[in-house]
């Protein structure tokens, strides 16, 4: 099934991905048990594109993000293939890893107020991070490279030596921001990077990642829940559920035309928002230590059948080379008699209409 | 630096300011204690065999026959003047206990400091860092132990270990009797004397009789140390700036040496301060077994003997030792954290 995906790059799309994820699982270790927070999770993303990760709290994202980075906890299980530029990153050794992180691959976090370290100055946040992969620059150089970062994003000269605590949360994001680019990553991870700003400044650091899209040329893989953004921002979209994706495609066309139940569920519930009308999706996000056999929609999904809840669907291409896992789209896979409606134990789910 | 430099010096005038409230009520404190103790001071510094009259004499040239709030008028006036009186059991000033016994006591503590710091700071870092590694074991059994264990009885241990049976080190006092006689004082910091006569026998000879009481004490607060910056060193790691730095690719070592160790300590600056209050307290133990001419050797001798005078002015010292000291560290801290600079 991971087949499909690997060789995604249609001819339409000729260039080639610079970063493949091939069934990557990262498991954290809990007293529990394993924690499977992204399980069997296959993409690619192509030079200057926009990809944006959505799905519910807890389904995934940032530990995808970390995970291609395999900036995770000490004793995350992490398996399967993140082949960037021809090399693959999970064997890599961490000094390997480490020289990939910044000048390669770009990542930026949700809460900008506490990603800077208080007691040194932006410039000494610069200087570090050039210096570390660049130490043959000269003092003016890398002055010069900050500052140009900077002024992409649109902090001036004048406050290069002051200390993070001297700027705004929407501030330190753009500063965020710089001391990625300053790097020149090819792929910039930005892990929501909007939801601990207001809306204003929000649709401000938004363009800002469109724009550098453009001059830079960066690929950008833009975590969020925020559907709104994704429509704004993004070329294609991963919708992932219970560490699984379970559609993905052009940005454009899952908007239009959700095919997975759970997106039609998240769409959905982000339109009611709009209008004011609480309308959420029932039920509670899938158990990633004891998981629900079957497809891990189905004590949620509206459309379940009885296949679901014993069998996971395979993912299927469809023509506009979206990807979706859901049985509804191989209903000839189907074992006979297992098209019927699901019979749960519980009504709740089922009145949702 | 725009705009920010005078609300920090604003802060520092406030903080500076607020010493003398503090004081005041310091001093206010220690005279209702001293007042409130039973008995009249001299016959309980002088004990019962003393003839009334000669009571009633040194009691009025004291001025303990006078009425408190003159009393305290006077007390007042005297400290301000930088007159602590004099010891009722044998008439010294006590401001001539504070020069000499302060400076030891100061000269032992200093050391005690610098080798809890020397101690502790560095192992504290190195077990955060390598959190539940042997070594981190290792040290925790070190703060344990040394939280658990009386200065005097490590001080014993230090002596018997040292003193008796390897026969290292001197067990007592500040220096051998030759050296004492033959030093001039003067600075009362023995040390410092023996380096401004380039007397460098004394300076040896101190030296050794230094290392027993200030390795001792030292210890028992490099415990304290190692657990405090291991801890802080455990949060520091876990802070956002932290991954943020390691998804830079800053190498391991820079973002435990620059972002780490750093901002761990500063919280420890803090706590310095209110160490050197215990320290003073560890100090009188130390004294006492060491035999060290230190305030707090003088204070147990008086409080032995009663002398409420000669208590009184040593605990003014003691108290006033506390006040500045955190008057220090506060304004280190506020020079070293920025973000204390600028609000
Ligand atoms: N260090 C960890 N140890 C154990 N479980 C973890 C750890 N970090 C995350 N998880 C679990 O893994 C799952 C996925 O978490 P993740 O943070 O990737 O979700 P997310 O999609 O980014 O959610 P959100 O929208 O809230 O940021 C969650 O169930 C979370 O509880
Ligand atoms: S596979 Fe079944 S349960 Fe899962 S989303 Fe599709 S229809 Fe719903
Ligand atoms: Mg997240």
């Amino acid at each position: 099934m991971s087949e499909t995906s690997a060789n995604a790059a249609t001819p339409a799309d000729a260039e080639d991905p610079i970063l493949t994820v091939r069934d990557l699982r990262v498991f954290y270790g809990t007293p529990r048990g394993a924690a499977r927070a992204v399980d069997r999770v296959s993409l690619t993303i192509r030079p200057g594109e926009t990809l944006g990760v959505v799905g519910e709290s807890g389904s995934g994202k940032s530990t995808l993000g970390r995970g291609i980075l395999r900036l995770l906890p000490e004793g995350t299980g992490v398996d399967g293939e993140v082949l960037y530029k021809g090399q693959n990153l999970v064997k890599m050794t961490p000094d390997q890893l480490r020289r990939m992180r910044g000048p390669e691959l770009g990542l930026i976090f949700q809460e900008p107020m506490t990603r800077l370290n208080p007691l040194l100055r932006i410039q000494e946040h610069f200087e570090e991070a050039l210096k570390q992969h660049h130490p043959e620059l000269k003092r003016d150089e890398l002055r010069r490279r900050a500052l140009a970062a900077l002024g992409r994003t649109g902090i001036p000269p004048t406050r290069y030596r002051q200390y993070p605590h001297e700027f705004s949360g929407g501030m330190r994001q753009r500063i965020m921001i710089a001391l990625a680019l300053v790097l020149n990553p090819t792929l910039l991870i930005a892990d929501e990077p909007t939801t601990a700003l207001d809306v204003i400044v929000e649709a401000q650091i938004i363009r800002l990642l469109a724009d550098l899209k453009k001059t830079t040329g960066t690929a950008v893989m833009l975590i969020t829940h925020n559907l709104g953004i994704v429509a704004e921002a993004c070329d294609r979209v991963a919708v992932m559920y219970g560490g699984k994706i379970v559609e993905e495609g052009d940005a454009r066309s899952v908007f239009a035309d959700p095919q997975h139940p759970y997106t039609q569920a998240l769409l959905r519930s982000t339109i009611s928002l709009e209008t004011t009308e609480l309308h959420t999706i029932p039920g509670a996000p899938p158990s990633l230590i004891n998981p629900p056999q079957g497809c891990l929609f189905s004590p949620r999904c509206g459309h379940a059948m009885k296949v679901c809840a014993r069998k996971a669907p395979a993912e299927q291409r469809l023509e506009d080379g979206r990807r979706v896992e859901c049985w509804l789209h191989c209903p000839g896979a189907i074992p006979a008699g297992e098209e019927a409606p699901l019979e749960r134990q519980e009504i709740t789910v089922a009145d949702e209409a | 630096m725009a705009g920010g430099g005078s609300s920090l010096k604003s802060y520092l005038l406030v903080r500076t300011l607020l010493v003398i409230p503090t004081i005041f009520i310091l001093l206010t404190l220690v005279f209702v204690l001293m007042r409130v103790a039973p008995g009249n001071p001299v016959s309980a510094a002088l004990g019962g065999h003393v003839p009334q009259a000669v009571i009633q004499e040194i009691s009025h040239r004291l001025g303990y026959d006078r009425p408190l709030y003159q009393q305290f008028g006077s007390y007042l006036w005297n400290l301000a003047h930088g007159d602590f009186g004099a010891t009722i059991t044998d008439k010294r000033q006590v401001s001539d206990i504070i020069l000499v016994n302060g400076a030891a006591t100061l000269e032992l503590t200093l050391a005690a400091a610098i080798v809890a710091l020397a101690v502790g700071i560095p192992i504290g870092l190195i077990a955060g860092r390598f959190r539940d590694r042997p070594i981190d074991a290792a040290s925790r059994i070190f703060g344990i132990i040394m939280y658990a264990m009386p200065v005097f009885v490590l001080g014993l241990l230090a002596q018997i270990v040292f003193g008796s049976w390897l026969g290292w080190l001197p067990i007592s006092d500040q220096a051998s009797p030759m050296t004492s006689a033959l030093m001039t004082t003067h600075t009362n910091l023995l040390l410092v004397d023996a380096v401004i006569d380039g007397d460098w026998d004394s300076f040896w000879d101190v030296l050794q009789h230094l290392v027993l009481p200030a390795g001792t004490l030292g210890l028992v607060f490099a415990g304290v140390f190692v657990r405090l910056v291991r801890i802080n060193v455990i949060r520091t790691l876990k802070d956002d700036y932290i991954e943020a730095a390691r998804a830079r690719g800053i190498r391991e070592q820079a973002v435990v040496y620059r972002h780490a160790f750093r901002n761990a300590l500063v919280p420890v600056i803090t706590v310095i301060g209110l160490e050197i209050a215990l320290l003073m307290g560890g100090a009188v133990l130390t004294e006492t077994t060491f035999n060290w001419p230190g305030i707090g050797h003088a204070l147990y001798t008086y409080l032995q003997n009663r002398d409420y005078a000669a208590v009184q002015g040593i605990v003014i010292v003691f108290g006033l030792v506390v006040v500045f000291a955190s008057l220090l560290v506060d304004i280190l801290s506020a020079l070293i954290d920025p973000r204390m600079r600028y609000q």
